[in-house]
């Protein structure tokens, strides 16, 4: 038996998942408490004892592949000139490679701005600023005022190229660790993201990885380590595309509801459907991912509560005001919590619930009328994600959930709000192993086995669907 | 460097073959054009000369509401720090049959630089923009006869 071991830094768990090469399945898989803390080693050798016990004896370990979450993820700080452009175009780029957003800034940063930079301690700061040819006083001014002060972060600038001789010199004097790469606006409205992206995944597996103390799980288990939500974003784009040997799925979404976040990825072009529609603004890239830090199950549920408001989680739990209010109090200070009860089941899926509706509100493009003399136009902003016919949750509350469908089906339009430019008719499929970044990690080298095992593990949800022949994931929790 | 100029139709107007020309005979020129498009904001129109570091803001509007559209676009762009760029405007500016020049000196009033009528021909702007902008250039592709210089 050859097999590929996959493992899961997480910030809590530590996920391992064997496949069998050759007969292309999952054999074991086990998670573990993540040891960042002490040694990250120590978790890891735990599962993996019990994924060797679940395997059996004859087994070659061929390849092993790592992607991690853990002592925070990737933390990024972003700085462009326009809010809606190049800042923006940075934040993108900043969530497609995968790392939580600290903070976007705009125009040329000030004592203050660098101040909060420094308190923030990001893991990398990305300059951007004017598009080819445009503006070059922006990205200087903040480069020379960046590196200045902080010496430890590295830096990648990712703006105006014909500014880039002026920051490679900047940054060499100032002895700071950088990396230049191709605009991440390099005319206007066109938003690159892959080479940054690229630039960011080195940079992680280089210098990142040694500081979060994976130090040892790259010299043992593998040379290349990426951010889990890199890996979640190359399954779902491999899910939407297909390989060389198997169609693609179309059009897709993948929202994870975490206790911290509510992650959605999207995989489409995002093209108006309506007729007399005018795209404006940036056009979105065809994988985009969006990062709601406001909205969780257990940490943000809180700040949950508060930005969908007492009412609306009233009406989706039939809860009473104080219930609402307590019970969320309760949740974002113990995150360890589970529900034991249903009435506490059906409580957390009605914030999985508020989350999804949300988190796929923001992400989704928004389309706006305006009357002019030859009849009513439309300009859509974002991405327009009616064609949109596959819906994949995953994250516990979901994974547990008896009924995952009611929750899922809040990410489709509401027909009372047309504007919002969500699915509108989807299946919904359920993620309950965690396939997607085991998945996205196999991408790489083994495409056609990644979307085979994606294939065969997710699970689809509903009534319309015919029965599918599901196969059952071996798991030990410890 | 050539000259970079942000092109588009303000406000709710989206006549866009205009547009296409402007865009078409300032490239063939050889200036750098940035066409925002139809229907775009005044502040598409600064946000796009702010990243591209643009010399000039070229404004079209056909419909007959462009007074009221273009009323404000010169504080804004001294409040984003674009007091020195040119503005330009041109089409149907006005509704009926108005005195040209009075339209004319209301628009110079709100701060644009150079005012066009309607049916104005592409090359009138470009002669003016390589004087105001004291270019010295041989605009390419033939459109106009001759040479024009600042100097």
């Amino acid at each position: 038996m050859e097999c590929i071991q996959l493992i899961d830094f997480g910030s809590t768990y530590t996920k391992v998942i064997v496949v069998d090469k050759l007969a292309q399945q999952i054999v074991a898989s086990a998670e573990t408490k993540t040891t960042v803390e002490t040694d990250i080693m120590i978790g890891y050798e735990k599962a993996f004892a019990q994924v060797k016990g679940q395997v059996g004896g004859e087994c070659e370990w061929t390849d092993c592949l790592v992607c991690s979450s853990a002592a925070g993820g990737l933390k990024m700080i972003a700085s462009g000139l326009v809010p809606e452009l190049t800042s923006e175009a940075a934040r993108l780029v900043c969530l497609g490679s995968g790392a939580k957003m600290l903070e976007v800034f705009s125009q040329k940063l000030s004592s203050q701005d660098i101040a909060n930079i420094k308190k923030l301690n990001p893991d990398i700061i990305l300059l951007a600023g004017g598009t080819d040819g445009g503006n070059q006083d922006c990205i200087i001014h903040n480069a020379k005022r960046l590196s200045e002060t902080i010496k430890q972060i590295p830096y990648v600038a990712a703006g105006n190229k014909n500014a880039m001789d002026d920051l490679e010199a900047i940054f060499n004097e100032n002895d700071v660790y950088y990396k230049i790469t191709d605009n991440v606006m390099p005319v206007m409205n066109q938003v690159q993201i892959e080479p940054a992206r690229e630039v960011i995944r080195n940079i992680f597996m280089e210098k990142i990885t040694e500081a979060k103390g994976l130090g040892k799980a790259k010299e043992k288990l593998s040379r290349e380590i990426i951010p889990t939500p890199m890996a979640v974003l190359r399954a779902v784009e491999l899910l939407a595309k297909g390989t060389e040997h198997s169609k693609g799925w179309g059009p897709l979404m993948v929202i994870d509801i975490g206790g911290a976040t509510t992650d959605v990825h999207s995989a489409c072009d995002g093209y108006p459907t309506h007729s007399g529609t005018i795209m404006k603004g940036l056009f979105e890239p065809f994988l985009k991912r969006t990062v709601e830090g406001d909205l969780g199950m257990r940490v943000s549920a809180e700040s949950l509560k508060d930005s969908v408001g007492v009412r609306t989680l009233e009406e989706l739990s039939h809860e009473s005001f104080s219930y609402v209010t307590d019970r969320c109090s309760v949740l974002s200070n113990n995150t360890e919590l589970l529900a034991t009860n249903k009435r506490e089941v059906d409580f957390d899926e009605s914030l999985a619930s508020a989350a999804v509706k949300v988190a796929v509100t923001r992400h989704a493009g928004l389309l706006e009328s305006v009357y002019t003399p030859l009849g009513m136009l439309f300009y859509q902003t974002g991405k327009d994600l009616s064609s949109v016919n596959t819906i994949i949750g995953t994250g516990g509350v979901l994974a547990y959930s008896k009924n995952p469908e009611k929750i899922l089906k809040h990410s489709l339009m509401d027909k009372t709000k047309p504007e919002q430019l969500m699915p509108k008719k989807a299946r919904f499929v359920v993620d309950g192993a965690y396939m997607m970044s085991a998945a996205g990690l196999l991408s790489e080298r083994y495409p056609e086995l990644a979307f085979k095992l994606m294939s065969d593990y997710l699970k689809k949800v509903g009534k319309k669907n015919e029965p599918q022949k599901q196969k059952m994931v071996r798991r030990s929790v410890s | 460097m050539n000259a970079v100029l942000v092109v588009g139709v303000i406000g709710a107007d989206c006549h866009s073959v205009g547009n296409k020309i402007l865009d078409y005979a300032f490239s063939e020129a050889g200036f750098k054009v940035v066409n925002i498009g139809v229907l775009s904001s005044q502040e598409d129109f600064i946000n796009a000369a702010i990243e591209t570091n643009a010399d000039a803001i070229i404004v079209s509007s056909l419909y007959g509401h462009g007074e009221m559209d273009c009323r404000g676009l010169k504080a804004k762009c001294i409040e984003s720090g674009l007091e020195n760029i040119l503005l330009y405007v041109g089409g149907n500016l006005v509704v009926g049959k108005q005195d040209w020049e009075t339209v004319e000196q209301r628009f110079l009033e709100m701060g644009f630089d150079r005012v066009y009528p309607p049916g104005t021909h592409p090359d009138t702007a470009m002669k003016d923009l390589i004087f105001d902008l004291r270019l010295n250039m041989i605009p390419e592709g033939g459109s106009m006869n001759g040479v024009y210089s600042a100097y």
